[in-house]
């Protein structure tokens, strides 16, 4: 009797105890839940929002290039078509210089030396993308329309497949400094990954090759390179994400302006930079509609590049758990 | 000396300058853009930048409302965003291991991360704009507490899961249950690392302009209602950037500097935390 009541009383706490533990998990839980809640109200609501463009356009959207608030016709060929050209004259620019950056910080580099260079590449990913539009749009765009615009033409102006490319007044904004802008704002992503992944190599690989005498270069293209291709390329794609999403920095020297061209001097639009310039001022439901629609379609096109990134860089991680 | 060999050794010249070189190119812009920003930035930082409000169009006038706005707005959105992020860190790290959910939850926050912030923008527009019916603070925080989630809880869960099981493990031998465990000790021993999240997505959102276009707008006069439209210092620079007049130009200029020498601190702060953090591991 006595030590039943005894239990009791230890029993008591140990009861609270367990249901602070519970909830306290309950919480954590719902916490991280939370995040897919996220995800999938965001992509709702934008489903549910370009819905009205969505379904009067259909698949037609996608692929026509009018843009008219007057009439309602919207179609986003532009946009997309602009996201995509600047993003990848952004990687034409951003890869061999991060694939250099890595190379030095891991290879060439004094000790010394790495963690403050290292730091101020990282830092230019920290300058909000408004400083670099503004930077972009009264200090670039000057000197590319004096200086670089010209050179251009000068030297491919007339050749016969690049030269449509730099054909028009060199302004000074467009696609052509857009994507430099945006090559410039995705380099410390992919260098610090490259940085990162090119770490993991196993140091007995490469002493074995520097050991048959294997100059430095050729321990990164034939050792490194090969071994750590996947997370090489998952930082590739990462970046590729971040230039297709970029707004502020883009909407300064895109140009804005909704006329298809070839040409890379000509301004014209992404979509990030449409949606900064036209939500607020939308006039009418479809146009609004078609705006968030065009939101949708650029989540949808970063969702499946930072997702392929992320596989990557996760196979990378996975294989390098074996092998250790 | 054959010529092979030469050859390998230019290749190898040739390819690491190409490297220091494009090191350079890179501190280059950073240099120029940091420059940029002093340079013009600094005829227009003074004191009545702090005290006035922002003027209208060719008249001189301040950032007071500008950057009070900022501040509201970041700090209710780490006040949003800071428990969540924690709380989510703590499941991923403590209790979720290597089960799927976690592991998808860590995927999708991982893309979150890095998903264009226009969009976190529309969202909050549809969710919370829409349903008010204008533009407010409140909105605006909302947005940026979303940006900083992803920030936060991967901090949170590398922070914790630094800290040694032995400290886990003893503490459960004592009888600890596992809330107190965690809160008494996982917490206390990555008490820095988990600031340094904090402070890491502080800065993220410190210089965010494209969410706080469609919902917290701007607002041309002091307020500090959160139910109404704000001032905040990105979007104010956005629209004063793209006025014709001078004197918006040069306050422009002086909210850029205001703004990069801030969010430049703030992560030159935690990056140093950060490496203490892990010196100390």
């Amino acid at each position: 009797m006595a030590a039943n009541s005894l239990l009791h009383i230890a029993d008591a706490p140990l009861k609270r105890q367990r249901l602070i533990d519970r909830s306290f998990q309950a919480v954590t839980t719902a916490s991280a839940w939370f995040v897919l809640v996220i995800l999938a109200a965001i992509i709702v609501s934008l489903f549910v929002g370009g819905w009205q463009a969505l379904s009067t356009f259909g698949p037609a959207f996608l692929t026509t290039d009018a843009w008219n608030p007057v009439t309602d016709k919207f179609g986003a060929l532009v946009p997309i078509y602009g996201t995509l050209v600047s993003s990848f004259i952004a990687l034409i620019i951003a890869v061999p210089i991060s694939f250099g950056i890595a190379l030095f910080l891991t290879e060439i580099s004094p000790h010394w030396l790495r963690r403050p260079i290292g730091t101020a590449i990282e830092l230019l990913a920290a300058i909000p993308s408004i400083i670099y539009g503004m930077w972009g749009l009264f200090v670039f765009a000057p000197i590319m329309s004096q200086y670089i615009q010209p050179w251009l033409q000068n030297h491919f102006g007339e050749a016969t497949l690049a030269g449509p490319l730099f054909e028009g007044a060199p302004l000074g904004i467009g696609m052509l400094p857009a994507g430099i802008i945006l090559g410039i704002m995705i380099i410390p992503f992919i260098a610090s990954i490259m940085r990162d992944v090119f770490f993991t190599t196993p140091k007995m690989l490469k002493e074995s090759a520097y050991a048959v005498g294997a100059t430095h270069w050729e321990v990164v293209w034939n050792v490194v390179l090969p071994y750590t291709r996947v997370g090489a390329i998952g930082g590739i794609f990462l970046g590729l994400g971040r230039a297709l999403g970029e707004t502020m920095a883009v909407t300064f020297v895109i140009g804005n302006t909704h006329r298809f061209s070839l040409s890379l001097f000509e301004p014209g639009n992404s979509i990030a930079s449409t949606l900064a310039n036209e939500f607020n001022e939308a006039v009418g439901d479809m146009h609004t509609s078609a705006l968030i629609a065009l939101g949708l379609v650029l989540f949808m096109i970063t969702f499946i590049v930072l997702a392929a990134a992320k596989f990557l860089l996760l196979s990378l991680e996975r294989r390098e758990g074996v092998k250790t | 000396m054959n010529w092979l060999y030469l050859r390998r050794r230019g290749v190898n010249i040739i390819n690491l300058t190409g490297s220091v070189l494009a090191t350079l190119f890179g501190l280059f812009w950073l240099f120029w853009i940091l420059w940029t920003t002093i340079s013009y930035g600094i005829s227009a930082f003074d004191l009545s930048m702090f005290q006035q409000n922002t003027p209208a169009p060719g008249s001189a006038g301040g950032l007071a409302n500008a950057i009070m706005g900022s501040l509201i707005m970041v700090g209710l959105a780490t006040a949003i965003g800071t428990p969540i992020g924690i709380l989510a860190g703590t499941y991923l790290a403590e209790y979720g291991g290597r089960t799927w959910v976690a592991g998808s939850i860590r995927f999708i926050n991982d893309i979150l991360l890095s998903a264009p912030s226009i969009i976190i923008g529309l969202f909050v527009y549809e969710l919370v704009v829409l349903r008010m019916g204008h533009f407010s603070a409140l909105a605006g925080a909302i947005a940026l507490a979303i940006i900083m989630l992803p920030v936060i809880i991967r901090t949170t869960e590398e922070m914790l899961k630094l800290v040694p099981n032995t400290l886990r493990e003893a503490a459960l031998a004592l009888g600890a249950p596992r809330w107190k465990m965690i809160s008494l000790v996982a917490y206390r021993a990555a008490l820095s690392g988990i600031l340094t999240g904090v402070l890491l997505a502080v800065a993220r959102i410190a210089g965010e302009t494209a969410p706080l276009l469609f919902t917290a707008l701007n607002n041309q006069f002091w307020s500090t209602d959160l139910l109404q439209p704000m001032a905040n210092l990105p979007v104010v620079i956005f629209q004063f950037a793209m006025s014709p007049y001078n004197e918006w130009h040069a306050l422009a200029w002086a909210g850029s500097l205001l703004i990069t020498l801030s969010v430049l601190g703030l992560s030159i702060i935690a990056r140093t935390l950060l490496r203490k953090v892990r010196m100390e591991q």
